[in-house]
């Protein structure tokens, strides 16, 4: 009921129809800033999550002693919030931060870097990917060793016998077994990228603007439901397009392996 | 132990503690930090390790205006979601454990499509009719959204915990004279009972920590991430540490709770039994 809501009051006017609304959205001046942001967030952090987390869950898949106590620690960051993380991380990167005060301590810098400011921008962005990389990772490795331990011993010890080891296994075996698995973690991890808000906040406020961050401040600042609806809107039609697309290019290929 | 085995031993757990400091390291700086003495925060260069233990920033946080008070607002905003969810995610998990109904599929796979939807999707939308009935900026219109943020999970979770509890069991109790209601309530409630509680602390952490639909449906009657987002461009350094180790702190209790629970979470895979 709420999507029919948002879909009304993005379009619909004082006089019925309308696509003034849109037409208000495209023609912010932070507009095009955040669509490109959101996009090169979610480009940018995805692929690095899933390199991280396919390497901490193959690690953990070895099980030798103590593997589960790292597997709950690799997992902590689940509980952290998006708003947290960011403020973790402006510890770091703060003007005054740990990051500037043991460069600074070690000589390689003579005086503080703003990491975090206009004229930073790409530091600025780094400093969201580190943090949402960090943060939520966990998830995505979650998934990937609980499909991991899906796989039947019998795929595995068939491989053995047939003389497949070490990396030759890992590559013919199990990575093709555990695509359902990563398929998943890559389309949540996408959607949820797509929506980062509170991190970007925290960490670099409207320097890098994200469509979330934007639907919140048209809401919360402007008072503007209409325009904070068509960001909504638009996110979501991003979200399902993105769900598609991997379906449509991934699936055909995993549609064998599954069961 | 051949010299190669003990070359692989190595490097595993070299790997594995480079993780483990990766993902320990930010934990630890903001603990210094929101325990460090107000003053330090501030010079230059600043070091990492507190100079004595000091509570002057976690006090200044705590005493700051409007932080009790929303702290208040969100143990009641978790609460609320809590029962709500539990309630309702527990019956259907069940249902979906136990019973073969029609349109069984397409219920899991709506279960998970409502996850996909952006919360600005729902919060935007919600904020106006909220208006309109008279819930915007009440604790129970934030513990509804909540609520419908987190059902999907608890669903998920109570299935899984209830596919562990062997129906065997509960037929056994039947045969003996139980009826189908008593069954569930002497043989699979207290063996899912568990399962169950952390099903409510992982629901109790997703509200805790979510910050846009409780920044956007209320003004008055803040959560505490929803405080703090809206009022960070104002707030000086210190309180913005403190906020991010006190927000992080009963999330992280409560995760190390429930941690054999987490692959519930994902699927059919069940990492301990």
């Amino acid at each position: 009921m709420p999507l029919f809501q948002a879909i009304g009051l993005a379009f619909r006017g004082d006089a019925g129809f309308t696509l003034a609304y849109f037409k208000k959205m495209v023609s912010d001046v932070r507009f095009f800033d955040a669509l490109k942001y959101t996009f090169l967030l979610a480009i940018t952090i995805v692929p690095l999550q899933l390199v991280t987390a396919l390497a901490m869950a193959l690690l953990l898949n070895k099980s030798f002693r103590g593997s589960r106590f790292f597997l709950y620690l690799f997992a902590l960051p689940l509980g952290i919030s998006d708003l947290a993380a960011g403020l973790i991380w402006l510890s770091i990167f703060t003007h005054r931060g740990f990051l500037n005060s043991i460069l600074y301590t070690l000589g390689i810098l003579e005086k503080p870097i703003h990491y975090l400011s206009y004229q930073n921008v790409g530091f600025t962005f780094l400093a969201v990917v580190a943090a949402e990389h960090w943060r939520a990772t966990a998830i995505v490795m979650v998934i990937l060793v609980a499909g991991l331990q899906m796989i039947s011993k019998d795929y595995l010890e068939a491989a053995e016998v047939l003389g497949a080891r070490g990396w030759k296994k890992t590559w013919y075996v199990i990575l093709p077994l555990l695509k359902p698995s990563l398929q998943s973690a890559l389309i949540i991890r996408t959607i949820f990228a797509l929506q980062t808000f509170a991190v970007v906040l925290a960490l670099a406020g409207q320097i890098t603007p994200v469509l979330a961050g934007e639907a919140y401040f048209w809401q919360f600042l402007y008072r503007d439901s209409h325009v904070a609806s068509a960001y909504a809107v638009l996110l979501m039609v991003i979200s399902i397009t993105m769900t598609w697309v991997y379906l449509r290019y991934l699936g055909a290929k995993t549609g064998g392996m599954r069961g | 132990m051949s010299y190669r085995y003990l070359l692989r031993r190595t490097l595993l757990y070299m790997a594995a503690i480079t993780f483990s400091l990766w993902v320990l390291i930010p934990v630890f700086l903001i603990a210094f930090s929101a325990f460090t003495p107000r003053q330090e925060l501030y010079q230059w260069p600043r070091a990492v390790f507190p100079s004595h233990f000091s509570l002057e920033t976690m006090r200044f946080f705590l005493g700051a205006y409007g932080v009790v008070r929303s702290l208040f607002n969100s143990v009641q905003v978790a609460l609320l979601t809590l029962a709500f969810t539990l309630l309702v995610g527990a019956p259907a998990g069940y249902a979906v454990a136990r019973f073969h109904f029609r349109g069984k599929g397409t219920f899991r796979l709506g279960i998970l499509i409502t996850r996909m939807f952006p919360t600005a999707l729902l919060a935007v939308p919600l904020a106006v009719i909220f208006i309109r009935w008279g819930l915007y900026d009440t604790l129970l219109g934030v513990a509804l959204i909540h609520t419908a943020m987190a059902l999907p999970f608890a669903v998920i979770i109570t299935t899984g915990i209830f596919m562990g509890v062997p129906k065997e069991l509960e037929e056994a109790a039947m045969t003996l004279g139980c009826s189908r209601l008593g069954a569930f309530v002497r043989v699979a409630l207290p063996l899912a009972l568990p399962g169950l509680a952390a099903a409510a602390m992982f629901t109790f952490v997703i509200s805790w920590n979510e910050v846009f639909a409780a920044a956007i449906l209320t003004v008055r009657n803040r959560t505490l991430p929803a405080h703090i987002i809206t009022t960070i461009q104002a707030s000086p350094l210190d309180f913005r540490f403190a906020g991010g180790f006190f927000m992080i702190l009963p999330a992280l209790l409560f995760m190390f709770l429930i941690r054999r629970y987490l692959f519930h979470m994902w699927g059919g895979a069940i990492a301990e039994r």
